[in-house]
């Protein structure tokens, strides 16, 4: 099948493209950028008159809930979600019931989302059995079955010493260990952060510390055992400066923010808005201008949706007992694109960081639009207001906090390897 | 963002918290208070029929004595139907979520709930969820707020210190987890006390405590210098032992209030407890039954100010 995407404003951040340019494929693979190839004859045109043609979008963490959480949301409602969002490539972290600790399991995930034909689902493994922080999963194994990374998603593993282990046997195949830093002692039972609202309102805090002394302990076993470390959802300003200083200091190392993190703070709380009950906690307002700089420096690199889909019970409880996450898949674009305006960068930058950026974290050749990559290609308004509405959404998780905010940019056309898998109704 | 306790017309809807309410709306209820003294002091019989078909619920998701049983009486004088649930006890146990049981109640037609639970924010949840008729009165929310508590006290310090412009104002105690501190700091600042200290270790207080307007101290000798009114906290048992405290006599030692502390303060100085007391944990027996004592007063009058608080709700204060 040759498609060609006309008339369309064309930003692919690794070839420093950014200007009108038609996009041509051919057999699920970009054949050519600006001008047609000899003999192509186009079966479909898509005309992208005044829309953004970019790369599909890559999300860092998005919670799928299969196996084992399928009241909350399925495989094919959150796939839905995603090519709405313009999401092409996303990685779910293994807290699944039971958590990806075994081949069977991540093959059984790959299968099914490659049935179901829209983004193409890359696991991350378990660090340890059961995500308990005690024995190794079979990490080669599960790498062979498909898992781009090893992380023990929000469980904390206290145990140093197992940490080391996991880290250096994860780097004697290469296998990079993604890492949410949080000590477990501190937070305990917290449910915000230790800061004005969380004093005000009497909610249990999970001060600041909780978040860098873990960050510390991982980037020095990092240090000594030579793997890869990925930082997931940063929250602190002590902790953008960790990883500030950390990467200056040559460790290989990336880092990840969760959108909901860029544009909100424990302020965004209110009258105990549990939309707001996040994991890690909304941090205050400094914190959250450390995390703008710290992506406009790229101290950190990508910014992830962190879907995390809960049905309306499990929100409508006090706080402290409601479920901590919100749905993200459908507002990764429009809030990223939002950091981009607020911080005066151009369209690039904030693609670069849904599309390139998280691509070299997972270590895959995607998130660009070169001749011979996947046909993997996100179209949308980059103008167009729309507003949140719970029951707008495709993810069976109904709940953000972003929700009855307009947002600007909306996705068109979603295409995964050539096949056009979204299309807005409205369009 | 929308105070939630108040209606369009920026009347009271709700009691949820004293944080964000209006000082006139404050100082209304203590005058309200005020005239239910004088109706229902030495009459024999102290019904008003302000209240009169209104049912009532008082639904206790932790358990009280003290406070459901003012509020109950507080009703009852105001010739409300009240009902009294123990949830801890019933549904709660049996999984029905929060928000099933009051939609079950509200199926009884309840006009007013008085709410008591474990978490922050509960009042506030139900509060939201409820028709626009129905009012929600706060009577503890985890950490958060227990504003008829605060109430009752603002209306024994204006009874006995007659203003409050030039009053200085220490609470003692466990800052951190009370939610009778939170309500009492916000009532205080609210109504003109120009300055409010907070005595405690560190292990009690929460993070950016000043941030409430408070002045912090750890030395209760210094923070109780010259005050007026003393307002000491109840210690729960579980804080006693373990990483927050050491021990109770300890506690006691440095933060107990005694009648060797007691005489830094001025010498008309009132001494408030919201109770139960622990006696000779945050205060000492003599200076509990002492004179400058006003803990049961405190106790009759928090009557008065729940059907104040009940009846402005009902709109026919």
């Amino acid at each position: 099948m040759n498609i060609q995407i006309k008339n369309g404003h064309l930003i692919d951040p690794k070839n420093q493209i950014d200007g009108l340019r038609d996009l041509f494929i051919t057999a699920g693979k970009v054949v050519a950028v600006g001008s047609a190839p000899e003999d192509f004859v186009a079966q479909q045109v898509i005309d992208a008159t005044g829309l953004v043609v970019a790369p599909g979008l890559i999300d860092l963490a998005a919670r799928l809930r299969e196996p084992g959480y399928e009241y909350r949301a399925t495989l094919e409602s959150e796939m839905d979600a995603a090519v709405a969002g313009g999401i092409t490539t996303l990685a779910c972290p293994p807290d699944t019931d039971p958590p990806l600790d075994e081949p069977g399991l991540v093959e059984m995930l790959k299968h099914r989302a490659r049935e179901l034909n829209k983004a193409r689902v890359r696991p991350v493994g378990a660090l340890t059995r059961g995500l308990k922080g005690v024995e190794l999963t079979e990490m080669a194994e599960l790498a062979d079955a498909g898992c781009i990374a090893f992380s023990q998603a929000d469980a904390t593993l206290t145990d140093t010493r197992v940490l080391m282990r996991a880290m250096q046997y994860a780097a004697t195949f290469g296998f990079s260990v993604w890492l949410r830093p949080q000590d477990s002692f501190l937070t305990r039972d917290g449910v915000a952060h230790d800061g004005e609202v969380a004093t005000r309102l009497g909610l249990p805090a999970i001060p600041v510390c909780a978040e860098t002394i873990a960050l510390s302990t991982m980037l020095q076993l990092a240090h000594e055992t030579g793997v890869r470390l990925h930082i997931c959802r940063i929250s602190s300003a002590g902790g953008v400066a960790q990883v500030r200083t950390a990467k200056q200091q040559g460790l290989a190392l990336t880092c990840d923010v969760s959108a909901n993190h860029v544009h909100l703070s424990e302020m965004d709380i209110g009258f105990f808005d549990a939309n707001c009950h996040l994991v890690p906690p909304l941090r205050s307002q400094r914190d959250r201008d450390a995390l703008h700089s710290g992506l406009l420096d790229g101290s950190i690199d990508a910014i992830c949706s962190d879907h995390t889909p809960v049905d309306d019970d499990a929100k409508q409880l006090p706080f402290a007992e409601a479920e901590a996450g919100a749905t993200g898949l459908e507002l990764l674009l429009p809030l990223t694109l939002k950091w981009a305006r607020q911080s005066h960068r151009a369209l690039s930058d904030g693609l670069a960081k849904i599309t390139l950026q998280p691509a070299l974290i997972l270590g895959l050749d995607a998130g660009h639009l070169s001749v011979g990559a996947a046909a993997d290609v996100c179209v949308f308004d980059p103008e167009v207001y729309w507003k949140v509405e719970s029951a707008a959404l495709k993810s069976q998780g109904k709940n953000t906090p972003f929700i009855g905010m307009e947002l600007q940019g909306r996705v068109h056309f979603t295409f995964v390897g050539g096949q056009l898998v979204y299309q807005f109704k409205g369009c | 963002m929308n105070n939630p306790q108040l209606n369009k017309h920026g009347e009271l809807q709700h009691l949820l918290s004293t944080e964000g309410l209006p000082a006139p709306i404050l100082r209304s209820i203590l005058d309200t208070a005020a005239s239910f003294m004088s109706v229902t002091e030495g009459r024999d019989i102290k019904k008003i029929p302000l209240l009169h078909g209104k049912s009532i619920f008082n639904i206790f998701f932790e358990s009280s004595t003290r406070t459901r049983t003012t509020f109950e009486i507080a009703a009852k004088r105001l010739s409300a139907d009240v009902v009294n649930l123990n949830i801890g006890s019933s549904s709660a146990s049996k999984g029905e979520t929060l928000l099933d049981t009051v939609d079950n109640l509200c199926a009884m037609h309840a006009d007013m709930f008085v709410v008591r639970h474990s978490q922050s924010g509960a009042a506030h949840l139900i509060a939201k969820h409820v028709a626009p008729e129905i009012h929600v009165i706060n009577a503890g929310d985890g950490r958060h707020a227990h504003p008829t508590q605060a109430l009752l006290d603002m209306f024994t310090i204006r009874h006995y210190k007659k203003e409050f412009h030039n009053l200085r104002v220490a609470i003692v105690g466990d800052i951190l987890h009370s939610r009778v501190a939170r309500s009492q700091i916000h009532a205080l600042t609210t109504l003109g006390v120009p300055e409010v200290r907070v005595i405690a270790p560190k292990t009690l207080l929460p993070s950016g405590a000043d941030k409430l307007g408070v002045q912090v101290y750890h030395d209760m000798t210094q923070g109780l210098r010259d005050v007026d009114v003393v307002m000491m906290l109840r210690l729960q048992n579980e804080r006693m032992q373990g990483a927050v405290l050491p021990s109770a006599q300890e506690y006691f030692k440095y933060y107990g209030l005694t009648r060797e502390k007691l005489v830094l303060a001025k010498t008309d100085a009132i001494v408030m407890h919201p109770g139960p007391m622990n006696r000779g944990v945050e205060i000492d027996s003599s200076v509990a039954d002492g004179t400058q004592s006003v803990i049961l007063p405190q106790v009759t009058f928090g009557i008065a100010v729940r059907m104040a608080v009940m009846s402005t709700l009902a709109g026919v204060g």
